[in-house]
């Protein structure tokens, strides 16, 4: 009957929350109105103890999980991990997946209509922080009825607001799950950041933010600054492997214009996928949320005496050939919660394919996340 | 659950809901049992992807660290008893780490093979090579094992670092105390069970 894997939350349709209660953000603006788009797996038990909250990263949205239709060929960002008899387990877990503020897939972003002016807010949309999420986050757990989430997981930047939620509402949370992630971006992370919205920005077609308006998007530079990001996201090793110095057509030509690696067609083919379907003002905002965060900034930069207040176990995930967000950077929390005195485990997962490691399947590392998960308590 | 002997012997060394750092924990099998039993507060360090994973597993706090590497991360005096059982033989610098114990730690708990035992001392005099035992199972050149020593080096190295022996239990292969062991420890003894601080 079904045609999707047994292992698959099968087909899931988007919901939608307004929100009416101005939110205050951490520029000194509120967004008076907004609404956020999410996706639920899973069913939420009597005790509502059993929910967990996915924090997507850079580029992802809502749909996490699961099908949109049934001609949809590839399932939601982390299928390899949410669904039944997954690390994240459906069959004991309520999952909530949504679109963070600001974003593209359907939640309130730069090219809602701002209620104010009755057009695009464009560059007007307010720079989202790590902070500010959460407190919106918070808000969708408050409708949905989610006092205390069992678990607030998240690779990346969205590991970044599991941890800010484990700061922000320590008693709202019993486990926060951080992968391959850092307590704040190096000058290296920001450099690269710098390079993105820099291609974005001096597109001759972004107008100030309000391509919109002039029926344009800034293709060409929203495709620089992914094929700039992508590469952050592979290491030296997959890159070689999957692409080495093979040409395309057996011959170098000795000129500039045509595509001759395997890797610049890859990276343009990933920069024009993604240059057609993400909003230019999307991705600047989110880059500005990466630079910003550093929740140990209102302690003096003592990232221990941030986590003072802490209530939830931490799992802690690296991976190897992470190069964006190395071992290092995540054995930083390790050390803080260590000081701070807080339960912790981490695991530096051997992985050769850099930071996009967290989105795959590497058996090591689904097996100790979900024995993780699977020791988490949940009421029947 | 019954604890592996030497554990057994080490538990009862460790104050309830004291901190506990276990360098070397293994499968997490004292931490876990000092999690349930004696409410302590408990991290383990291992390298090894299986052992971590029954850790987690277990629910033991585990931290993927080399002690071998570094300990820096780990604060003076941040826990009550710094444990390691049957690795001091096998990191690269034994004096370093048992330093290292006694900073982080008010006292120190250690496990180590005594190659001073009657046996080894009978394969190396008799047969003129290095003892391979079932205790013991690894050629010279293809073993973790890269620092042993005897009881009388161990104490002689506590006695130049002003380390204090608190406890010393000289056990055999299993872990049982046998009433000659007592008298010629160095002799007689295979595995010794020391409690050390400054």
């Amino acid at each position: 009957m079904s045609r999707f894997p047994a292992d698959s939350v099968g087909l899931v349709t988007p919901q939608r929350q307004a929100f009416t209660e101005p939110l205050p953000l951490a520029c000194g603006k509120a967004l008076a109105q907004y609404e956020l788009v999410y996706e639920t797996y899973g069913s939420l038990n009597r005790a509502a103890d059993n929910a967990v909250l996915i924090c997507h990263a850079l580029s992802g949205h809502h749909h996490a999980a699961g099908y949109h239709s049934i001609e949809e060929r590839k399932p939601g960002w982390w299928d390899a991990c949410i669904g039944p008899g997954k690390a994240i387990d459906t069959n004991r877990f309520f999952v909530v997946s949504l679109n963070n503020l600001g974003g593209c897939h359907g939640s309130t972003g730069p090219s809602s209509i701002d209620p104010a002016t009755g057009k695009a807010y464009g560059a007007s949309f307010p720079v989202m922080t790590v902070e500010d999420w959460v407190n919106s986050q918070a808000r969708l757990a408050d409708v949905l009825g989610i006092g205390q989430w069992a678990a607030v997981v998240g690779g990346s930047l969205g590991g970044m607001q599991a941890l800010q939620w484990a700061i922000s509402y320590p008693e709202r949370l019993r486990h926060c799950v951080a992968i391959a992630t850092a307590p704040k971006l190096s000058a290296q992370n920001i450099a690269f950041n710098e390079v993105a919205r820099q291609a974005i920005i001096t597109d001759p077609d972004f107008h100030n933010g309000d391509y919109a308006a002039f029926g344009v998007i800034p293709k060409r530079g929203l495709m620089l600054a992914r094929m700039v990001g992508h590469i952050t996201y592979l290491s030296d090793d997959s890159m070689g492997e999957k692409f080495g110095r093979e040409l395309r057509n057996d011959q170098l030509n000795y000129d500039f214009n045509s595509v001759e690696f395997q890797v610049e067609s890859y990276l343009r083919y990933q920069g024009q996928e993604f240059s057609g379907r993400f909003d230019a003002n999307t991705y600047l905002l989110m880059t500005k949320a990466l630079d910003y965060f550093d929740p140990a900034a209102a302690h003096a930069g003592n990232l221990a005496k941030t986590f003072e207040q802490l209530q939830a176990q931490c799992l802690i995930m690296s991976f190897t050939t992470d190069w964006r967000f190395s071992p290092a950077r995540s054995r930083e929390i390790v050390d803080a919660l260590l000081a701070a005195r807080k339960p912790v485990s981490y695991l530096e997962i051997e992985a050769a394919q850099g930071h996009d490691a967290f989105l795959l399947p590497i058996p090591r590392y689904i097996d100790a996340f979900s024995s993780y998960m699977n020791r988490i308590e949940v009421s029947p | 659950m019954s604890l592996r002997a030497d554990l057994e012997i080490i538990q009862q060394w460790i104050k309830p809901a004291s901190r506990v750092l276990d360098l070397g924990c293994g499968d997490g099998e004292l931490l876990h049992y000092l999690n349930q039993h004696k409410q302590v507060q408990g991290y383990g360090l291992e390298i090894d992807p299986d052992k971590i994973a029954h850790c987690v597993r277990q629910g033991v706090s585990v931290i993927e660290q080399n002690m071998d590497k570094s300990l820096d991360n780990f604060a003076d005096n941040s826990f009550d008893s710094v444990v390691m059982t049957q690795a001091l033989q096998a990191v690269h610098y034994p004096d370093r780490v048992l330093e290292d114990m006694l900073r982080i730690g008010r006292e120190a708990i250690l496990t180590f093979p005594n190659f001073a035992h009657w046996r080894c001392r009978l394969y190396l005099g008799l047969k003129g090579r290095m003892p391979v035992s079932e205790f013991m199972p690894y050629t010279w050149y293809n073993t973790p094992n890269i620092h042993f020593c005897t009881f009388k080096d161990f104490e002689d190295l506590c006695r130049q670092r002003s380390i204090k022996v608190l406890d010393r239990l000289v056990v055999d292969q299993t872990h049982q105390s046998r009433w000659f062991s007592g008298l010629w420890p160095n002799l007689l003894g295979e595995v010794a069970i020391y409690r050390v601080t400054r």
